[in-house]
């Protein structure tokens, strides 16, 4: 029995005990709260080691060779980590909600957590669909609209994800069907990446299914122009589902393309017109995406799109395909994660106090509400990037690894590249309009909030001294990741 | 080891005060004030340091895939000279704001801000690659952005703050480019030595340059982008003015001594890249010169007393960073020979006599406008010469540095720079220097006879009391840094910021002599014995209209570019890629009319029953066919 089958099974075991009439709070928090303890555990148990660690395999079809099996590396470890961490803070902040709050978030953290640390491609993707669903009935049931709007809503986000699953299953399978060259099929991901390092597939057909997996993966990550899905959703998702679906789940596209699509398919990610294609849609996120923030007129659709458009940057990561670049990725999905959930936790907490995120009617909040103000201020300074908080190092790794081989010629990739430095310029303009709009200036509109009980700003604080901690210590992280990508 | 205490000790102060600004209350300030002292102290042994140890590893930042950015401290006579000007300043203002600040409830948060800029600026002046020094280039960014904003329940602060960090933005995007290009350029090391010597003989950038100097122009100019926004060059300097929204001694330290010269301390360290690009050593020299002489032309017809030294402070930057494009061009002609890089830039001698007298000025504003209780309009003040003797005589000293009256530290800088000017070859450059200072001379006496002479024009003026002796201490002791700074006697511990010899030329002696009397000549003339201006030009009153320039562009492109994208978006991106297929799939058939319906359960149902359907296919049919 491998640790980390401990790590999975846990929030799921939770989840069947709220729903089986165990007491909601204690038995999610506690269930969370040692899972955090269990990964970091882990975490630094694997320090200095290499390659995948607390591997237990259990067989469950011979052929085609299917089986339970886990194991984890840096990167699996980092992202359960923040899995774990969100978590914490997403079960922490609901407060007076019916069970199914703490049952859904658990379903969702235990998908994710099964999905990070499992190594078979079939559990990989099932444990992820296992996410989604709790996800889609989250939205409809207890989603912040109207009942039409909110079941529109999460229609248009299960046809979104629905379709880009199954784009992605379809790429996945004739991945499986190619490296088995009509022998006996596997769905062990170091079996098929051992294939794709002795018997390469042709380059061409690499290609192929490269792109059909990064539309399916990418759909998945709100990858433009198949991102329509996520702001609505994310703008009226409960607290703990945005936090949950947009700080974990999300970066589960990203990982599947780093875990999946790029070690079966090295080359097929470096062809011209697959890279270039990449390069359009991401330019889509980040400028685009960029833009309709700016023109956002409520806090959730602005931090809806504008975590869309930060998925750019990590997308520009695989676009340029440097150790360098996909070790920022890694570091910016934790650092996204963990800034976005912090600052869709305290969004969802303004909307119960003062039941409006719309900027016209706000105005002056800090003067009331200083701590929580602060608080805000590290997810917004984060996200925009300032050096000391977690993002900036995961967007420098990025911009210097498509760098790193400059030669004199600026290729599309350092097109791009400058252009996505645009973008963090946007931004700036947009989040710092939203801080300044709804923090400064004279507390005259009429609403205003108070600082949270002590207590209720655990998880806040947590993933704040997280952004800090790991802004100022990057290394810490990157140190997980000892061998190349 | 020396220096890391210099970074490490207002790091832990800010984290301090952050952490427990509640419960420390007036402990805060006593922690800040006395990280500032101890700061001091630690710089003046960093000083002595006899030997340049190099650029050292400090801390570990980022060491992944061959990539290392590191914590590197460079001591060298630049970065020790700097830090002197950094600290000791630094402290006087600390202890200055004891007394300013002494009313404001929020003085916890204003002294852990002033240790935060502490820790960045120091991070700057101690930087060894480029990356760290983008690292605390972001950082002074964040903490001017919480110091001006530091009332931000006042709208115009409110503004200010983000304005400034804005318009720093952009500039930032343009150093970090920069960065970028020789980051590729010279094979992933971009320390300032390593990238000193690739520029020589031999060296990677060295044969860049012959083949392709256009990339060299190009990363000379993203770099200097960096320094346009930070030092507020035009066309960025829009943001500087507004930052006065912020306390005054915040001003002094940041938005005039320190902070704002940080860009011509950079670009001084990077002076080999401007040598090695003529035409970037002319565009540098030239943006300089258009700042100095545009803000000078601005000051002349402000009334705000912060305001007109914001605009000077901008136009002695243009001074500083027109002498850096000039000693390049200067170098390119074969003038001097010696390496642009070599302690003594008249760039660098004039940030540091600047540093000290422009923060006298502030902090004598500040007293001032302390004692008329936050007036700061100069038109309402008057005849404060008897009612404030100290700050009246050290507000004198500041003024006379700064026109260059000759024996005064800002007389020999500003000698050193039109000397610069001079051998550049571009008379342009010269006249428009001598211009400036002849402007420079007409302001300040302007300002100095409106709000000291005369009679008190309102009561607040009248009322007004010399300010308390934690104020005028700072003041007198920088009054005493104006006279001597340019002097041996500082100039030798202190060698980087001396050029080794100012040679005397004739003409640019008799010139900065002509226009410093024209100008104070001038100004005597207009404004002796005035209460309202005699002069009125709304062109320069009013910036040059620069600021409803830039608000017409942003409505124009960015709002109207944004309106459309958004449309745009909806209508494509939604209505295509998601309407369409759906229509199309309404079309067809029956199975559709569950998707109206809103059977939400149902459908996931299906959902669920597909993947498996489809996964069963793959999984067990699919083999069989292959057999």
């Amino acid at each position: 029995m491998s640790i980390l089958e401990i790590i999975i099974a846990l929030p799921l075991i939770a989840a069947l005990a709220v729903w089986a009439g165990a007491p909601a709070r204690p038995v999610s928090l506690g269930a969370t709260f040692v899972n955090l303890a269990l990964v970091l555990f882990a975490t630094v148990q694997y320090a200095g080691k290499t390659g995948l660690a607390f591997t237990n395999s259990r067989p469950i079809l011979e052929n085609p060779a299917m089986s339970f099996a886990v194991g984890a590396d840096g990167v699996s470890l980092i992202l359960a980590l923040l899995t774990t961490l969100v978590m914490l803070a997403a079960v922490w902040q609901i407060e007076d909600r019916p069970d199914i709050f703490h049952i859904a978030s658990l379903l969702i953290g235990g998908g994710a957590l099964g999905a990070f640390l499992t190594t078979d491609v079939f559990f990989i993707y099932a444990f992820h669909e296992l996410a989604l669903i709790p996800t889609f009935l989250m939205i409809a049931l207890h989603g912040r609209a109207e009942p039409a709007q909110r079941k529109a809503v999460a229609w248009k986000t299960t046809i979104y994800l629905g379709a880009g699953s199954l784009v992605l299953l379809a790429g996945l399978a004739w991945a499986v069907l190619e490296f088995s060259g009509g022998a006996k099929l596997t769905f062990d991901l170091e079996a098929l990446r051992n294939q794709a390092r002795l018997t390469p597939l042709p380059v061409d057909k690499q290609a192929q299914i490269y792109f059909v997996l990064l539309v399916g993966f990418g759909t998945l990550v709100s990858l433009f122009p198949f991102h329509s899905w996520a702001a609505p959703a994310y703008a009226t998702a409960p607290t703990p589902v945005a936090m949950l679906h947009s700080g974990v789940l999300k970066k589960f596209g990203l990982y599947g393309l780093l875990r999946i699509a790029l070690p079966l398919l090295p080359q097929g990610a470096q062809v011209p017109w697959v890279q270039n294609a990449l390069l359009l849609m991401l330019l889509g996120n980040i400028l685009v995406m960029g833009l309709v923030t700016i023109h956002a007129h409520r806090l959730d659709d602005t931090l809806a799109n504008s975590s869309v458009m930060h998925m750019g940057y990590i997308f520009l990561a695989f676009a340029a395909g440097t150790d360098i670049a996909l070790k920022g990725a890694v570091l910016l999905m934790f650092a996204h994660g963990v800034s976005i959930a912090l600052i869709f936790g305290l969004c969802g907490r303004m909307r119960n106090q003062l039941g409006t995120l719309e900027y016209s009617k706000l105005g002056g909040l800090a003067a009331h509400a200083p701590a929580f103000t602060v608080l805000f201020a590290f997810g917004v300074f984060a996200s925009i990037g300032l050096p000391g908080l977690t993002n900036f190092a995961g967007e420098l790794m990025i911009f210097a690894g498509s760098f790193a081989g400059f030669k004199g010629t600026l290729t599309h990739l350092h097109w791009t590249v400058i252009l996505a430095l645009w973008g963090v310029v946007m931004s700036a303009v947009y989040m710092l309009r939203a801080y300044r709009g709804i923090f400064h200036g004279g507390a005259n509109t009429g609403l205003f909030m108070i600082d949270p009980a002590l207590s209720q700003r655990v998880p806040f604080i947590l993933l704040a001294t997280t952004l800090l901690v790991t802004g100022c210590c990057p290394w810490l992280l990157l140190n997980l990741m000892k061998t190349a990508l | 080891m020396n220096a890391g205490i210099l970074l490490l000790l207002p790091f832990f102060s800010a984290l301090l005060i952050l952490l427990g600004h509640r419960q420390l209350k007036g402990a805060a300030v006593l922690i800040s004030v006395g990280s500032s002292v101890v700061a001091f102290l630690a710089s003046l042994a960093f000083l002595a340091a006899e030997d340049n140890e190099g650029t050292k590893m400090f801390l570990p930042f980022i060491d992944a895939g061959g990539f290392r950015v590191g914590i590197d401290i460079i001591s060298d006579k630049q970065s020790q000279g700097m830090m002197f000007i950094v600290t000791f300043i630094g402290m006087l203002v600390h202890v200055f704001s004891v007394g300013y600040m002494k009313d404001d409830d929020a003085r916890p948060r204003f002294f852990g801000a002033l240790s935060l800029f502490m820790f960045s600026m120091t991070g700057i002046v101690l930087a060894g690659n480029l990356f760290m020094m983008f690292i605390f280039w972001e950082l002074v960014g964040l903490s001017s952005y919480l110091l001006i904003g530091h009332w931000y329940d006042k709208v115009s602060a409110a503004e200010a703050c983000k304005k400034a960090f804005l318009t720093n933005r952009i500039g930032d995007f343009g150093f970090m480019i920069g960065i970028l290009i020789l980051f590729g350029l010279n094979k992933g090391d971009v320390s300032f030595d390593n990238l000193q010597d690739a520029f020589v003989q031999g060296g990677a950038l060295f044969d860049v340059q012959k083949a392709n100097p256009g990339l060299i122009t190009a990363a000379a100019l993203c770099i200097f982008m960096g320094a346009v926004g930070k030092s507020a060059q035009f066309p960025l300097h829009v943001w500087l003015p507004d930052a006065m929204e912020g306390p005054t001694p915040v001003s002094a330290l940041i938005h005039a001594a320190t902070m704002v010269a940080a860009g011509v301390y950079m670009m001084v360290r990077m002076s080999f890249i401007v040598t090695a690009s003529p035409l970037a050593a002319e565009i540098i020299a030239g943006i300089g010169c258009v700042t100095a002489l545009m803000a000078a032309l601005m000051a002349t017809q402000q009334n705000d007393i912060k305001r007109v030294l914001a605009y000077s402070t901008l136009s002695q930057l243009g001074y500083m960073v027109m002498a850096v494009g000039a000693v390049a061009m200067a170098a390119q002609h074969g003038n001097h020979g010696a390496h642009a890089a070599d302690p003594g830039h008249p760039a660098m001698f004039h940030l540091y006599t600047h540093a000290f007298f422009k923060a006298m000025l502030f902090l004598g504003s500040g007293a001032v406008i302390y004692a008329c209780h936050h007036e700061q309009d100069i038109w309402k003040m008057g005849g404060l010469r008897k009612h404030m003797p100290v700050t009246f005589w050290t507000f004198t000293i500041g003024t006379a540095a700064l026109m260059g009256v000759p024996l005064l530290s800002g007389f020999w800088s500003k000698e050193a720079i039109l000397g610069a000017a001079f051998d550049s070859g571009c008379r342009i450059l010269f006249v428009i220097g001598a211009a400036t200072a002849a402007l420079t001379a007409f302001y300040m006496t302007r300002l100095w006879l409106v709000a000291f002479f005369g009679k008190p024009r309102t009561d607040s003026a009248h009322h007004a009391t010399e300010a308390p002796m934690v104020m005028i201490l700072p003041l007198a002791i920088l009054a005493i840094f104006s006279v001597i700074s340019g002097y041996d006697i500082l100039a030798t511990p202190l060698q980087a910021m001396k050029p080794p010899h100012v040679e005397g030329h004739q003409t640019v002696f008799w010139a900065s002599l002509i226009a410093l009397l024209g100008g104070t000549g001038a100004a005597l003339r207009l404004y002796r014995g005035k209460d309202t201006d005699p002069v009125s030009i709304k062109l320069f009153a009013n910036k040059f209209y620069i600021d409803e320039i830039y608000a017409v562009i942003v409505r124009a492109c960015q709002d109207r570019v944004v309106w459309i994208v958004t449309a745009l978006e909806r209508v494509f991106v939604d209505g295509i890629v998601a309407r369409l297929p759906a229509a199309i799939a309404a079309r067809i058939g029956a199975a559709t009319r569950m998707l109206q319906g809103g059977h939400l359960q149902g459908y996931t149902f299906l959902l669920g029953g597909g993947v498996i359907a489809v996964v069963y296919l793959v999984v067990f049919v699919l083999p069989r066919l292959g057999h």
